[in-house]
């Protein structure tokens, strides 16, 4: 008989609802046997059309609805927007308010990695460090929620300061918190860093040099995890950094072990940042005033959010509306690390590696793509616009 | 299947059994429709030590066919929608669906962005709605719990073998 080589693939198609990740997303996987030859990734299922959207809402609104963009690093989209919005109308918040701001986005660090930490042990079937990383994040959401009142949309920003100031007592329960977590965070490297299972499935898994996390643009503890020096607090610092600056902490190993390894490192790094703004809180107002109408002129802004670089394009006509407002996300930046550094690992590992950039759905479905028949066609600008014009008519 | 009694005594006696198993364990599946995350993570943290639903043997699984409860978060996006009526069809009879979250439940802040058909019940029929943006775990786990309680007292439905029987062969 003849034998005959088959040269159609077997795919593997994986989401939209999947029980790994708790958002939509939907992956196919071409493999070979065990071994992964392709990856390509559909996003878009929470398009929402927020940059639409808000171009219909007011400054003030806006800060609300961008702040909804994602409920995990939710505080560092307003502060990207604010911290733009203000740039344009020519004010600068008073220093307390930039120093709260800071406290609430480095709590906010904190708790996305510890959230992390335990999605994605879950991940490599490591559920005991799954729940014990979520026990000990309860406590830093306590102090989120000590500081403005709710566990994920704090809202603390508005435009020109901050709306919660922190007494002596909020600050000592800050401080008693990050000693807990301190020391939690000393048991969570060693586990990670010694336990043989887990490094079974990390060390050496997922390598990408430097040169690769450069050319598909990398940002946050991905590339740092490949040793790229990139990190916004320190090469363009806002709000307190300057005043408070940060040490750019990289690893040269470039595989999950690293990435492990640099988050859990920036987690200390945090720490260490909050207490020395608690310890030289500086005094003062918490808010300036800002115009109602922002000038005309465009602005970009940018912040480093738990997963990397935020960018944020403001543009104003002088209304009281913006024109135009562009979002960069980072986990939409890592996306293209995933699905190349994916080709020759096991099937197995490919949640572990999804995981690995701690992909967040919700801030990067923001482009449309439709495959009608065989041409790919990208919604550009325009014919969003002409889609959204069309839909609320 | 036609000449079984379906509404004879023993009959009656299994679908009590079986309501009672189902308001002791109720799996549910979990689907973001376009939510923002932070709901979703409130979700699975109820799912953690500190909140701990598992103690009322709420277990969220994988499969939709699996499940009998759907928690769903986020208001609907245009492209989800298609997916989340899949998905409710996958799951076995009888099905509840808990919205959860402002924008589940009305569209929220989303409300009128083009891509958003709007609230959860404008696409499935809801039994519980769980306000809040985000609702904390606590006031996820009491809509859960409401869930129940109207199940054992009868409020909502179960739905009985033979009321089963009749809705597929209508
Ligand atoms: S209700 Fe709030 S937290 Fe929940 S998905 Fe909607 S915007 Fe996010």
């Amino acid at each position: 008989m003849e034998t005959r080589k088959s040269s159609e693939k077997f795919v593997v198609p994986i989401g939209p609802q999947h029980p790994a990740l708790k958002e939509p997303g939907h992956f196919e996987f071409t493999v070979d046997g065990e071994i992964v030859t392709g990856a390509s990734v559909r996003l878009g299922y929470v398009h929402r059309g927020i940059e639409k959207g808000a171009e219909d809402r007011t400054w003030t609104q806006n800060i609300y609805l961008l702040e909804r963009i994602c409920g995990i690093c939710s505080h560092v989209h307003a502060t990207a927007y604010v911290l733009g919005v203000e740039k344009l109308a020519g004010v600068s918040a008073p220093p307390r308010a930039q120093a709260i701001r800071t406290v609430t986005a480095e709590l906010e660090r904190i708790h996305s990695h510890l959230l992390w930490l335990g999605v994605a042990a879950h991940e490599g079937g490591f559920d005991t460090l799954f729940m014990y990383s979520w026990r000990d994040r309860e406590t830093v959401m306590d102090l989120l929620e000590l500081i403005s009142g709710n566990r994920v949309h704090y809202s603390t920003n508005v435009l020109g300061g901050v709306k919660y100031d922190l007494d002596t007592e909020k600050m000592d329960a800050i401080r008693r918190g990050l000693d807990f977590l301190e020391e939690r965070t000393h048991h969570y490297m060693k586990v990670v860093t010694t336990d043989e299972t887990f490094l079974a499935r990390t060390r050496g898994v997922g390598l990408m040099t430097r040169e690769q996390a450069e050319a598909l643009g990398a940002v946050g503890p991905t590339a740092r995890a490949s040793s790229v020096r990139r990190d916004i607090r320190i090469d363009a610092p806002y709000a307190a950094y300057p005043d408070f600056p940060v040490k750019l902490i990289t690893d040269d190993g470039g595989d999950l072990l690293a990435r492990f390894v640099v988050r859990l490192k920036e987690l200390f790094e945090s720490y260490r940042v909050i207490r020395a703004i608690l310890d030289q809180m500086p005094e003062g107002e918490l808010t300036t005033r800002v115009p109602r109408r922002i000038p005309a002129g465009e602005v970009i802004s940018r912040v480093e959010a738990p997963r990397g670089e935020l960018f944020y394009y403001i543009k104003s006509n002088g209304g009281e509306k913006p024109e135009r407002i562009k979002v960069r996300t980072p986990s939409l930046c890592n996306w293209g690390t995933v699905v190349s550094v994916a080709v020759g690992h096991k099937l197995a590992d490919m949640p572990m590696l999804l995981a690995g950039i701690d992909p967040c759905f919700s801030c990067n479905d923001r482009m449309v793509r439709i495959n009608r028949g065989q041409g790919a066609q990208f919604w550009s600008w325009e014919n969003l616009r002409q889609y959204g014009i069309e839909y609320y008519r | 299947m036609t000449n079984l009694k379906l509404d004879s005594n023993w009959q009656r006696i299994l679908d009590k059994i079986r309501t009672w198993a189902r308001v002791n364990s109720p799996w549910a599946i979990h689907f973001n429709s376009g939510s923002c995350n932070g709901c979703d993570i409130e979700i699975l943290a109820t799912l953690t030590p500190r909140y701990d639903v598992e103690r009322f043997g709420i277990k969220l699984q994988g499969s939709p066919r699996h499940a009998d409860v759907l928690i769903c978060t986020g208001p609907v996006t245009l492209q989800a929608r298609d997916r989340l009526i899949r998905i409710y069809e996958q799951m076995p009879e009888p099905k509840f669906v808990i919205a959860v979250g402002s924008c589940g439940l009305s569209g929220g802040v989303f409300h009128g962005c083009y891509n958003v058909v709007g609230s959860i019940d404008e696409v499935l029929p809801v039994n519980v709605y769980i306000p809040g943006c985000p609702p904390r775990p606590e006031a996820i786990i009491y809509g859960v719990v409401q869930l129940l309680n109207s199940l054992k007292s009868g409020v909502s439905k179960v739905g009985t073998v033979a009321e089963l029987v009749e809705k597929q062969e209508a």
